[in-house]
């Protein structure tokens, strides 16, 4: 008793918490069902779970085919070391969205009718197959790692064989669903306030995606370097950091243009909610970021990258439940907040993830990767001649 | 081919009796009581507007939004106009109650095993000859239920008889692509809750234009990828096989010298 009070830290106590009040909330939702534990309401029938669960959680987990598609695609193999810790994370992140997704669908249990029933006309329909393909692809993808602390080294072989197809094809599902999770609202002209409706929703959320995608890798370094105490890639971290200025800027530009185009400028300053929740989402977002991360000097230092990601990524969930819930409330005529039953679920998902990232940390080779094989070999064979020849001598 | 099924309802003759929703009500086995505004237990409803009866219910779109948007496919436009759903195919996602334009689909929050609810057009009813419940209740005419062609061409001979009465326009007629429930006023629509700045063309589409582009993504982009990785794939090789030559001339080399 007195060990496990001992090992017992605030941060530990705060996620028993967190996890408990998590528990009672999922008790009320399926037994009450979701009138009980939500705030939704038949005008306003997506919620935090939709906007933060869903359309955040895929977006958070972009890191996942950024970075896959650097190492792999790009070929840049001076990112190899943080490929498995933002693999894990991406596939932790699907993992916990298709969780979440049960607390939020009626009727949970036929979840599955997706995958006989198809509606090819419904873009949750293909959410629905990219997300679950894609889960998988991520699962192989991380597989090696799982398969290495158990010595599997033929199914590994495998697995390593087909890690290109796999690669490209996780590259493509991810840049189908997450336009689509964007294109989910193209069906809402008229509900969807005028400064985030715009035909270009689904360019919007996949560059949005691929930007959160390099704030997101670096964000876990740093905090897996101070949870686990390992080093930091400072230096490749300053590199995505070049990725995600240019993405910003794309993005800034293409919604400025896009506003231009649909004459929607002087909405920007109609002293409405909206507005302050747009330009909020923009400041944080989007034009800070982009004109700290713009100087070398922020992206080569370690607080000034990590703050600038945390913005990014603040504006990017920002983003999300702006379209999700403040775009949507003007036309609903009917104001939402989610319930405390609401965000202790979504709290206990996320800590839950944080969790299972912290025991496969401890567990599995994540860090420990391979070597470097395109130069070090060589390298190594030489001194070992050079060697031999001192001997020699 | 069936011809296609429409109900007229005639804002200026409603004198807000409520048989239609009692009518819906017992022909749909839903619970029973008044109710101002729909709900998963009423298909119909009225609301009042300063002695304006509007009558609400499911505007059975011709291109219906929701039947696009769900996921299983749990709704289905009829060839008589009835847009009906599938409770054994639905998943809960309520994609449904998020797209639809006029707000109309309800949910059963309190239940663990939740429907979608709304207006069935009482199509078991039309396909055997009959009318609808509420049309066949409604004592003063308001609503009327016949072919869509027929009834809109009798709304606008309504409307060219009494121009001073009515408003000069058919609502519904082609709201987002058309509706089988069409509604005429001699109060303007914005003044009673109607949305007024749909858009006339069908929404579907608009989700088909992104969605349609699919194909062409998987192959362009695929290709493309395989592309981009086959050249820098290409460059490592040679840059490897450069450096592992060069290894082997200074190896030769240092043996050689022994």
């Amino acid at each position: 008793m007195k060990r496990f009070l001992s090992q017992l830290t605030f941060w530990k106590t705060l996620a028993g918490v967190i996890l408990l009040a998590g528990a009672y909330s999922t008790i009320v939702r399926f037994f009450g069902g979701l009138g009980a534990a939500t705030n939704l309401s038949d005008e306003f029938p997506w919620g935090l779970w939709i906007g933060f669960d869903v359309l955040c959680g895929v977006g958070l987990a972009a890191g996942g085919f950024t970075l896959a598609g650097i190492v792999y695609i790009f070929n840049v193999k001076r990112f190899e070391p943080i490929i498995r810790p933002t693999i894990l994370t991406a596939f932790l992140g699907y993992v916990l969205v298709m969780f979440a997704l049960m607390f939020d669908l009626g009727r949970p249990l036929q979840f599955w009718h997706a995958i006989i029933m198809w509606n090819p006309q419904s873009v949750m329909f293909e959410v629905a197959w990219c997300v679950m393909l894609y889960t998988s692809v991520l699962a192989l993808e991380f597989s090696p790692v799982v398969l290495e602390k158990f010595h599997m080294e033929k199914t590994k072989k495998f697995v390593k064989k087909i890690t290109m197809p796999l690669i490209i094809v996780g590259v493509l599902l991810s840049t189908l669903h997450q336009s689509s999770l964007g294109s989910l609202y193209l069906i809402v002209p008229d509900k969807l306030y005028a400064l985030w409706y715009t035909p270009y929703l689904p360019v919007f959320f996949y560059v949005s995606a691929i930007g959160v995608g390099c704030a997101m890798i670096i964000f876990e370094s740093f905090l897996s370097s101070r949870a686990f105490n390992r080093g930091l890639e400072l230096d490749l971290l300053t590199e995505i950091a070049r990725v995600a200025v240019m993405v910003l800027g794309v993005l800034m530009v293409m919604k400025v243009v896009d506003l231009a185009d649909r004459h929607a400028l002087p909405l920007l300053f109609k002293p409405r909610t909206e507005t302050y929740f747009y330009w909020l989402e923009m400041i944080v977002g989007i034009i800070v970021p982009f004109v700290l991360l713009a100087q070398r000097r922020v992206r080569e230092n370690q607080t000034g990258l990590f703050w600038c990601a945390a913005m990014m990524i603040m504006g990017f969930v920002l983003n999300r439940l702006n379209i999700s819930i403040t775009g949507m409330e003007g036309w609903a005529g009917k104001a939402y907040f989610p319930s405390w039953m609401e965000i202790m679920v979504t709290i206990s998902i996320v800590t839950a993830g944080f969790i299972v990232f912290a025991l496969a940390a401890k567990y599995l080779p994540l860090f420990e990767h391979e070597k470097p094989h395109v130069r070090v070999k060589p390298e190594a064979e030489w001194i070992e001649d050079l060697r031999s020849v001192s001997q020699l001598n | 081919m069936t011809k296609k099924k429409a109900m007229l309802i005639d804002i200026t003759m409603c004198i807000g009796c409520n048989s239609c929703q009692e009518a819906c009500k017992t022909t749909n086995n839903l619970a029973a009581g008044e109710e101002k505004a729909l709900s998963a237990t009423t298909y119909t409803a009225l609301n009042e507007y300063d002695g304006v009866f509007v009558r609400r219910m499911c505007q059975h779109c011709i291109d219906p939004t929701c039947a696009s948007v769900c996921p299983v496919g749990a709704f289905t436009k009829t060839p008589e106009g009835p847009v009906l759903y599938d409770e054994d195919k639905c998943i809960g996602c309520r994609y449904c109650m998020q797209a639809c334009p006029f707000q109309v689909p309800r949910y059963e929050w309190s239940s663990t095993y939740p429907r979608i609810q709304k207006c069935v057009f009482c199509h078991e009813r039309i396909t055997k000859g009959l009318q609808p419940a509420c049309a066949e209740a409604c004592q003063v005419g308001a609503t009327k239920f016949g072919d869509r062609d027929e009834l809109l061409k009798e709304a606008a001979e309504r409307i060219k008889a009494e121009p001073s009465k009515y408003v000069n326009r058919i609502y519904g007629q082609q709201e987002v692509g058309g509706t089988s429930i069409l509604y005429i006023t001699s109060v303007p629509f914005e003044k009673l809750g109607f949305k007024t700045e749909l858009q006339t063309a069908a929404l579907p589409p608009l989700t088909w234009n992104a969605l349609s582009k699919v194909p062409s993504i998987v192959t362009v982009g695929g290709s493309l990828l395989y592309g981009i990785w086959w050249i820098t794939n290409r460059r490592t090789e040679v840059q490897h096989h450069e450096l592992r030559q060069r290894e082997m001339e200074k190896g030769s080399n240092g043996n050689g010298n022994h």
